[in-house]
């Protein structure tokens, strides 16, 4: 009975670690969760459009030696992924459970905390793997290196009196514990902290693998696209493949709605399967996205152009009134309109030194919260009145 | 009496009278079984919340309405007790953390891996997860929103979060990542006017389509709004005609008194007995930046064109140093001021000197 048991875990293990570049198939107990987790890359080799990262890392699984490590990149670009697969590489799926500690922003991590938590978990004996052949065996498969792991994710988010506090710990413990850092913003981690560390930088994801992974998801899902759709979700997505993945996910739920109500409509009639209607499109992409239409984004590069006709106030308020009221986010307005203004050419440079002067300020401004109307009230009547050469 | 805005509220997605392709869109989400962490935003009085209620029962049914408040006690690091409320039924559980203000960390983090950490006591639920939903998530401070990171992702099993907000511009970037965005628009003028029909009906009032589009406008495309107008309406007048006016709420009429008191006189006499007035309003707990908008808006149409994106500038301006300093009065006052220099300067036929 224990030999069956064993075996099965073997092979589950084995497949978990079975270095498919491919998005792992869906089993029926994962159906329902979000795409996001469910094609979370289990093993390094799943790990897209972060090459120079995975080879070092791989070299490291190898030699079993790994030095404290800072992650740093933008969301969504494989961080968090990243170690959790190289964990598991590292101890299996027994071990890893006793040898690897993950605290995020959503541990309380003030210096007190981090210091007892890491002090416990460095000080519990090393768990090794079960002994016997089926320990072998284990052993084969998995280096099980004679340290534990410490990932602080999220950890631009802890104080600098925790960070300092840490530099001590690490070193008291380096013998036995090897830490990793992720964080979006490496210059929030404290230069005695990163010094420390190997650094590795986790890129946006614009290239083809991301392409590639996007289309393997989508095959495994049986959705299909119409031409565009993959560009579209990974400019949406701003080099972000959670987002991109996210984006896919609910057009894919759009399409699916819509293929429904018209089996609904057409009842017995015959439910063209190639139809159009059921291919994710570009626009739904970008609707999802938040991206604004480019016909309302014109409207409002045409109310803010000198003109003859009224006068300027009274053309721009009650374009930026309904942008509001439907809802689209000022931020987007203002990199939305910045990209047609800045790509203008027949905007003068004199002109645009202003008014790229106006877009500062009112991107600061809505980082702190300032009232988005008001902000891209102002912000359009300045270029107006740049445009105007008042 | 329940107000209007509570009495005919739809509660179910079919019952929703506007944006039918995103009712459908939160309909087949729903019932999909993979329901993603939401962000909803849009302008307030677009009705998010009603939508939000309504795919809460097309995800559990109707025993999600029965609801319960309690009152929660957490603690903060430095042992200082935080009374909290928290709305909640069997399925899901209601939040407003920016009620706690710089503590909301504390409250997201425990409450939030308390729930994720719990399964679905009632066995026949729908859905595996229980959907906590944050309010004014916008207004989450950026130690909170961390704090949702990773729960969001280790915890999808258990739990999904709705967040609503009036704007993403103020969510942080791994949070948009981890959400689907959903965008409410505020519904138009003629959507505004089929629901007041359609509630007139329900309560008896005597249809008039002129007033009833009168009020649309006025209200801004905000419905709660209308709603309060024309529940006002009715309840002013015995007969409404299309000329019956539409009495403004008090403060908003306050306001428009300063705006004309402004536009009147420019001396520091004025400035205090407009001090007095603004006062006034913030004791009513009428919100500065609401306050300094609307006095914009009610100045714009009595000005000259010439003046407009000048007095638009200060106004942006001082709303932004409300939110960044500490006494909102002084930038409130500062406006005021410096609306009256601007006007003066203008009438002299000066240029606008930004400081003399
Ligand atoms: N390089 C990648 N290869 C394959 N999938 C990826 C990659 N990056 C992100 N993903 C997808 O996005 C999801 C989130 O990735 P992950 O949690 O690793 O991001 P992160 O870099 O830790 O982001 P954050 O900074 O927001 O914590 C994964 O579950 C996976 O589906
Ligand atoms: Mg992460």
């Amino acid at each position: 009975m224990s030999n069956f048991f064993d075996i099965r875990a073997r092979k589950a293990a084995a497949a978990e670690n079975g270095g498919s570049s491919k998005a792992t198939k869906p089993t029926e107990n994962n159906r329902l969760q979000p795409w996001v987790e469910k094609y979370r890359p289990k093993s390094l080799d799943d790990v897209t459009s972060q090459d120079h990262t995975i080879t070092v890392l791989r070299r490291t699984l190898q030699s079993a030696n790994l030095p404290h490590m800072l992650f740093y990149g933008p969301p969504g670009t494989g961080k968090t992924s990243t170690v959790l697969a190289l964990a598991k590489q590292l101890y299996g799926p027994e071990l890893i459970k006793t040898r690897v500690l993950e605290l995020n922003a959503s541990d309380e991590r003030g210096i007190s905390i981090v210091r007892e938590k890491v002090k416990d978990f460095a000080r519990m004996q090393l768990s090794n793997p079960p002994a016997g052949p089926a320990g072998e065996e284990y052993r084969r498969k998995y280096p099980c290196p004679p340290y534990k792991i410490i990932i602080l994710d999220e950890a631009d988010s802890m104080t600098q009196d925790a960070q300092s506090a840490l530099r001590r710990t690490m070193e008291t413990y380096s013998k036995i514990t090897r830490f990793c850092l992720i964080c979006n913003y490496v210059t929030r981690i404290i230069d005695p902290l990163a010094s420390r560390c190997s650094k590795f930088r986790f890129k946006s994801l614009g290239d083809g693998n991301a392409q590639k992974r996007l289309e393997d998801i989508a095959k495994l899902e049986n959705v299909r696209m119409e031409d565009g759709v993959v560009e579209t979700l990974i400019k949406c997505a701003e080099g972000d493949l959670r987002k991109a993945i996210t984006f896919l996910q609910s057009a894919a739920r759009l399409v699916g709605a819509q293929a429904l109500e018209a089996k609904k409509d057409k009842d017995a009639m015959e439910v063209d399967e190639e139809g159009d209607g059921k291919r994710i499109t570009v626009r739904s992409v970008e609707e999802i996205a938040g991206v604004i239409p480019e016909n309302t984004i014109d409207r409002l590069l045409q109310a803010v152009q000198p003109s003859g006709k009224g006068a300027q106030y009274e053309r721009v308020a009650p374009v930026i009134a309904d942008m509001v009221a439907e809802g689209w986010s000022a931020t987007q307005v203002v990199n939305q309109l910045y990209d047609k203004i800045v790509m203008n050419d027949s905007i003068e440079n004199k002109q645009k030194n202003r008014i790229v002067m106006s877009f500062s300020e009112a991107d600061k401004r809505l980082v702190d919260g300032a009232d988005e109307h008001l902000t891209i009230l102002d912000l359009s009547l300045q270029v107006a009145g740049a445009l105007a050469g008042s | 009496m329940a107000l209007l805005v509570d009495k005919h509220r739809p509660r179910s997605l079919e019952a929703l009278s506007y944006h039918h392709t995103l009712s459908d869109r939160l309909r087949s989400l729903a019932q999909s079984g993979d329901f993603p962490h939401l962000l909803i935003y849009g302008p307030s009085g677009a009705g998010k919340k009603t939508r939000i209620t309504a795919t809460l029962r097309a995800l559990y049914g109707p025993g999600v309405e029965k609801i319960k408040i309690d009152s929660r006690v957490f603690q903060t690091t430095s042992n200082r007790k935080l009374e909290f409320n928290i709305v909640s039924s069997n399925y899901h559980l209601e939040i407003t953390p920016s009620d706690v203000g710089n503590y909301d960390r504390v409250v997201v983090q425990d409450l939030l891996k308390e729930v994720a950490q719990t399964q679905q006591v009632d066995l026949a639920a729908k859905q595996r997860f229980k959907v906590v939903v944050i309010n004014e998530a916008d207004h989450l401070t950026r130690d909170a929103q961390a704090a949702l990171r990773r729960t969001m992702e280790k915890y999808s099993p258990n739990l999904r979060l709705i967040l609503l907000a009036n704007s993403t511009s103020n969510i942080i970037a791994p949070i948009r990542s981890r959400t689907l965005l959903v965008r409410v628009a505020a519904p138009t003028e003629e959507e505004i006017c089929d629901v007041l029909k359609k509630v007139g009906k329900k309560e008896g009032y005597k249809e008039n389509a002129e007033l009833e589009k009168r009020i649309a406008k006025e209200s801004g495309r905000n419905l709660r709004r209308a709603l309060l107008m024309f529940e006002a309406v009715h309840a002013q007048n015995e007969q409404v005609n299309e000329k019956t006016p539409i009495p403004p709420p008090d403060w908003e009429a306050l306001i428009a008194q300063i705006a004309d008191d402004i536009i009147a006189e420019h001396t520091p006499a004025r400035i205090l007995q407009v001090r007095a007035k603004l006062y006034d309003l913030l004791t009513h707990c009428i919100p500065a930046t609401t306050i300094l908008k609307t006095l914009t808006f009610k100045l714009m149409p009595k000005i000259d064109d010439a003046l407009k994106s000048e007095v638009v500038k200060w106004s942006a301006f001082y709303e932004h140093r409300i939110r960044m300093g500490s006494k909102v009065i002084f930038h409130l006052e500062a406006f005021v001021a410096k609306f009256m220099r601007v006007s003066e300067a203008h009438l002299m036929g000066m240029d606008f000197d930004d400081d003399f």
